[in-house]
């Protein structure tokens, strides 16, 4: 194992206070994108308490399969996540690298799928703003289920590429040694991080795909 | 009597010097003066649009400038004053520099994220500037779709941006504190021994954490939606443009509670000390700043009282809105009950704290009328509101972190002012503000709405003694601003406790060392708790 | 008294009479508040001023008593304001049954409003004095709202959704309009004049105007060069629901969900037709977004409120007025 220095910032009093503080902060900044993405939620209750119809038509235009497939990805993700910040805690540095570049291959397999998933809605033409051609039953309505959807998954997979930089960043300091067993807070609120991350997913998962499934399209 | 030496120990603005070690600082204490520099930028641009605005509404027609640069100026000035002053002023500056201070720690929990969050305040506020500079934007601070997504021509994405940029300044600053508070009290600092003021940023870091995100997903949402014509409030595609109002609401409710809260924990410190006594009901006033951070988020609903909501929901915002109206009263019962028997000296920041409980008091029972239903539907959107908000805003928080910057600058720079002329400011700046305002609560009830560059005559009378209120507020400010710099170089070197205060930051040097405190403090003993000192000062 | 010191302003309504009598009892108790405090403080700062330096004033920490009246006394004092509030509230959110029922487009920068008869005004409206007056509102473009002050009066007026608003007027003169709701440019421009009149006059003001057709008579030739009348038929079933007397009742939608008839739904049905589809028929109707103005709909929502109203065509028999009578027969 690489010998490393535990840096005691000068304002804590000790390493347990330091540690305690970083997964706190972690903690209130998940709650503040709780409420951030929870403003987008209220908008797509309110819109579907409106108009459950057009919101069923919609959801019967995406791709179930792509999107369980794409929720499997992103939990077995989080199980890797998971097992790299165990593995940090155990100092078996090669396997938390491993897990931690595992997670990132399949969070941009999500990726990957999420964009093939918005290409095919663009071809179809219902993509808002850039190609929306839909005009079958309550074209405006359907047109604001599709708004949301692109404004939520949008949002969200933002947070994935910002959470792929993070953890390629991780990856790379394990590397270089910078994490033990006294030490690896970053790695574990990077954890809590992803793990909000997938939750937002499971959420948006079910709400936009499988609503309404017995409707025709 | 105050004995000054001058200070031979290294203090905080001695240790280093250079550009960089201000620019590159992780010191609470020059990351606050780093804010107040910017935020005092922002105070005066903003003024300055109020000066046109008022100078506009001298006559009658429109005939200073145009209407629609009439437009962007009210606009500029409620985004520049809410968003780049009155959110940050007190929590990034007077918080930044004590709260550290109050609790005995040697800086807050996160220094480097404190920095980041000045940058991300420059940036969000240099992209306001910009957009600012580019032309501006007429959409008003409350950007109501679908005039701000569909109709507007002026910068409304740009500005959006910068707000939204300057928002996640606002979430790391309340992040910092809420950790620091938490954990890195010093030993025997119980949560009931900790000074007022910290209870009062504790609270406005809960509402910062918990509200700035959804003002900033509604203004992503805006901006989405008008650069990719994604109709989600757009009415033409079913979108509710009130559900952007519920959005907007839910956020700038309890943004004012940010903006009023610390200024209530800066009169709780003022009071004690300049009445030699522990304030009145520490519990309840505590407790009331919790309360009013929870409560603050359950009453958006009264800004839309006439905007086609139903009659049932009205109602219940009403009523809630009562319920918040109540801690802060206690609060104003507390002070003037602390000042009974008390020992009461007429120091400036002392002066600043009789103007805040009598103009708060106004203020705050001017919000009961608007929260009254049949009486809202009258003055909504007319300048009583305006009158209203200006008396809790100016007459409150800004008198309040006049008189906090009046009662920690020796600590902060170790100078004092000069008295005589901060008296006389306080003064001049009491008396123009209630001229200012004071005419707007009847104009308002007359009928005269907000945000009209031009008016019927028979408002004239009113909104000429407004202007001449505002000239004299203007020269009011412009005072301290010249003697706090000139006190900088030329005022009295400040002894440690120029005011005999308790608390743990009067404990340490005038200005304070780097790490804050020679020796980690314990606590042993309540806030407020006068005898103590004088035991300290014998033993 | 001098006009420009004014403090209030004209009370032209019922309702400005009930409302200047709660401020009245809002004032009293402000000024009773603040008079307190500001005398409190004032004595104590001068009764406790600080004499010498080595004053040790008596801690007086905390009296449970007086915190819980403090507290308990102001609440009471803020329920009678919201009960009394609400109560004025609900009195203008509820237009009487027999009000005069006017139309009110706001747009940038203007107010249209028309009357059932047809006269059409732009930032006007001449109503007669002492019957009360229910505006329907809706807007062409952004948010606007509707404000009078002497009646007390305030309602926002927005696009793609009717609003309401009403008062009964008492006194005879001519009273400002404001829009209230930010609007752009010439927001402090969309103003004009609410002209109460004596009764005969107002019938004087009716009649000379130029002969304008009632807003129902406009709405049926409206409904006819749309080509409504061919799907809508009033004869026989059609492929399309009958309107005769659907607005005001309940109608069941093929989702199950029954809905009333209101102007909104009226509204939507021309727009969005898809949205909501009768119990029965298929979607076929073709949508008028775009050639039809919010003026139109509303004479086509007159017309259609008239269909209730109208007697039924003189039959040929009672066959064919039981023929109305009966359930139709979907298919």
């Amino acid at each position: 194992m690489a010998n490393h220095t535990l840096a005691l910032r000068h304002q804590f009093d000790d390493v347990e206070q330091q540690k305690d503080a970083s997964t706190f902060g972690m903690w209130i900044f998940l709650a503040t994108e709780v409420l951030f993405f929870g403003g987008m939620f209220c908008c797509y209750t309110v819109y579907r308490s409106k108009f459950p119809v057009a919101f069923g038509h919609g959801s019967n235009h995406l791709d179930l399969i792509l999107g369980a497939v794409s929720t499997a990805i992103l939990i077995i993700s989080s199980f890797t996540m998971a097992c790299g910040v165990n593995s940090a805690a155990t100092g078996a540095k090669n396997a938390l690298v491993g897990f931690l570049s595992l997670t990132i291959l399949f969070a941009a397999a999500f990726l990957v799928i999420e964009m093939s998933e918005w290409h095919m809605l663009y071809k179809e033409g219902l993509m808002p703003g850039f190609n929306f051609t839909y005009n079958e039953i309550d074209p405006g309505h359907v047109q604001l289920f599709f708004c949301m959807y692109f404004a939520m998954t949008g949002l969200h997979a933002s947070h994935v590429t910002i959470g792929i930089g993070i953890l390629a960043t991780m990856a790379v300091r394990a590397w270089r040694g910078a994490f033990g067993p006294d030490y690896y807070t970053p790695i574990e609120i990077s954890g809590l991080y992803w793990h909000f991350v997938d939750l937002v997913w499971i959420f948006l998962f079910p709400l936009y795909y499988l609503i309404a499934r017995h409707l025709q399209g | 009597m105050i004995t000054a030496t001058v200070p031979t120990r290294d203090n905080y603005l001695t240790h280093e010097y250079g550009v960089k070690s201000w620019l590159l600082t992780k010191d609470h204490k020059r990351i606050a003066l780093l804010y107040l520099a910017s935020i005092t930028f922002f105070f005066f641009l903003g003024g300055i649009f109020a000066t046109i605005i008022r100078l506009e509404l001298l006559t009658p027609p429109g005939d200073l400038v145009s209407a629609q640069t009439y437009n962007k100026l009210f606009s500029l000035h409620g985004i520049i004053m809410v968003f780049l002053f009155l959110i940050p002023s007190i929590p990034a500056t007077l918080g930044n520099f004590f709260v550290p201070l109050m609790i005995g720690a040697k800086d807050l929990a996160f220094p480097k994220i404190n920095l980041l969050s000045w940058y991300i305040y420059m940036a969000g506020g240099a992209c306001v500037l910009y957009a600012m500079l580019e032309g501006g934007v007429d959409t008003g601070w409350t950007f109501y779709v679908p005039f701000s997504t569909s109709y507007a021509n002026t910068y409304v994405i740009l500005t959006g941006v910068g707000i939204f940029i300057a928002g996640f300044s606002s979430i790391l600053t309340g992040l910092n504190f809420i950790v620091t508070i938490h954990r890195m009290r010093a030993p025997g600092l119980t949560w009931f021994r900790l000074p007022l003021f910290i209870w009062s940023m504790y609270a406005t870091s809960l509402i910062q954490v918990l509200g700035t995100p959804v003002i900033a997903v509604t203004i992503l949402l805006v901006a989405v939606e008008r650069g990719f014509h994604l109709g989600i409030f757009d009415p033409a595609l079913g979108g509710d443009p009130v559900l952007f109002q519920h959005l907007f609401w839910f956020y700038s409710h309890p943004a004012v509670y940010i903006m009023v809260l610390p200024g209530m924990g800066i009169i709780s410190e003022v009071v004690s000390v300049y009445t030699r006594k522990k304030v009145f009901g520490y519990r309840f006033v505590a407790f009331s700043s919790v309360a009013i951070a929870v409560l603050g988020f359950l009453v958006w609903g009264h800004h839309m009282f006439v905007a086609s909501q139903s009659v049932y929901a009205s109602l219940v915002f009403s009523f809630l809105s009562f319920f918040v109206a109540v801690p802060s009263a206690i609060k104003v019962f507390n002070w003037t009950a602390t000042l009974y028997k008390g020992s009461i000296s007429y120091d400036t920041p002392m002066l600043y704290a009789f103007g805040f409980i009598g103009l708060f008091t106004i203020g705050g029972l001017t919000g009961t009328f608007l929260a009254t239903l049949g009486f809202d539907v009258h003055v909504t959107d007319t300048y009583f509101v305006v009158a209203h908000f200006h008396y809790i805003m100016v007459g409150g928080t800004l008198m309040a972190y006049l008189g906090g910057m009046h009662y920690w600058w020796p600590k902060m720079t170790g100078r004092m002012y000069p008295e005589g002329w901060a008296k006389l400011s306080a003064l001049v700046i009491f008396l123009g503000f209630n001229l200012t305002f004071f005419p707007q609560f009847i104009l308002g009830y007359l009928g005269m709405p907000r945000r009209y560059w031009a008016y019927p005559e028979e408002f004239q009378v009113y909104h000429v003694l407004s202007t001449a209120g505002a000239s004299v507020l203007a020269v009011g400010y412009l005072i301290p601003a010249i003697y706090f710099i000139w006190s900088l170089r030329y005022g009295k070197f400040a002894p440690d406790n120029p005011w005999n205060a308790s608390g743990l930051e009067w404990q340490t040097t005038s200005p304070p060392p780097p790490e804050n405190f020679e020796i980690t403090p314990v606590v042993t003993y309540d806030a407020y708790d006068y005898s103590i000192l004088e035991e300290m000062k014998v033993g | 008294m001098n006009p420009q010191f004014q403090l209030f302003p004209d009370q032209a309504s019922a309702t400005a009479t009930h409302l200047d009598h709660l401020t009245v009892y809002l004032l009293t108790v402000a000024v009773i508040f603040s008079t307190l405090i500001f005398a409190l403080i004032f004595y104590f700062a001068v009764k406790y001023r600080r004499r010498s330096g080595h004053e040790r004033p008596a801690e007086s920490g905390h009296a449970l008593p007086l915190e819980i009246a403090w507290t308990v006394i102001p609440f009471l004092l803020m329920m009678v304001m919201f009960t009394w509030g609400a109560s004025v509230f609900f009195e203008m959110s509820r237009p009487p049954d027999d009000a005069i029922n006017v139309y009110v487009v706001g747009k940038q920068w203007m107010w249209k409003t028309q009357h059932l008869e047809g006269q059409r005004e732009i930032n006007e409206l001449h109503i007669p004095l002492g019957r009360p007056v229910r505006l329907t509102m809706t807007s062409e473009d952004v948010i606007h709202s509707f404000y009078v002050p002497a009646f007390r009066v305030k309602f926002d007026v927005l696009p793609g959704k009717y609003t309401t608003a009403w008062f009964n007027p008492t006194k005879p003169g001519r009273y400002h309009l404001f829009c209230a709701e930010y609007c752009g440019t010439l927001h402090s421009g969309m103003i004009g004049w609410i002209n109460v009149l004596e009764p005969a006059e107002y019938e004087r003001w009716l009649a000379g105007g130029a002969g304008g057709e009632s807003l129902a008579s406009s709405g049926q030739k409206l409904f006819e060069y749309l080509a409504c009348a061919n799907c809508h038929r009033t004869d026989k079933p059609g492929r399309c629901p009958n309107l005769t007397g659907v607005f005001g009742s309940k109608v069941q939608l093929t989702t199950g969900e029954t809905v009333t008839a209101d102007e909104a739904y009226i509204r939507e049905s021309i727009l969005n037709p898809g949205a909501k589809i009768v119990a029965g028929y298929q979607n076929i109707m073709p949508t008028f977004q775009g050639q039809v103005s919010e003026e139109d709909l509303l004479q086509l929502i007159e017309y259609i409120k008239s269909l209730a109203k109208q007697p039924a065509p003189p039959a040929a028999g009672a066959a064919r007025t039981a023929q109305r009578a009966e359930p139709k027969q979907n298919r």
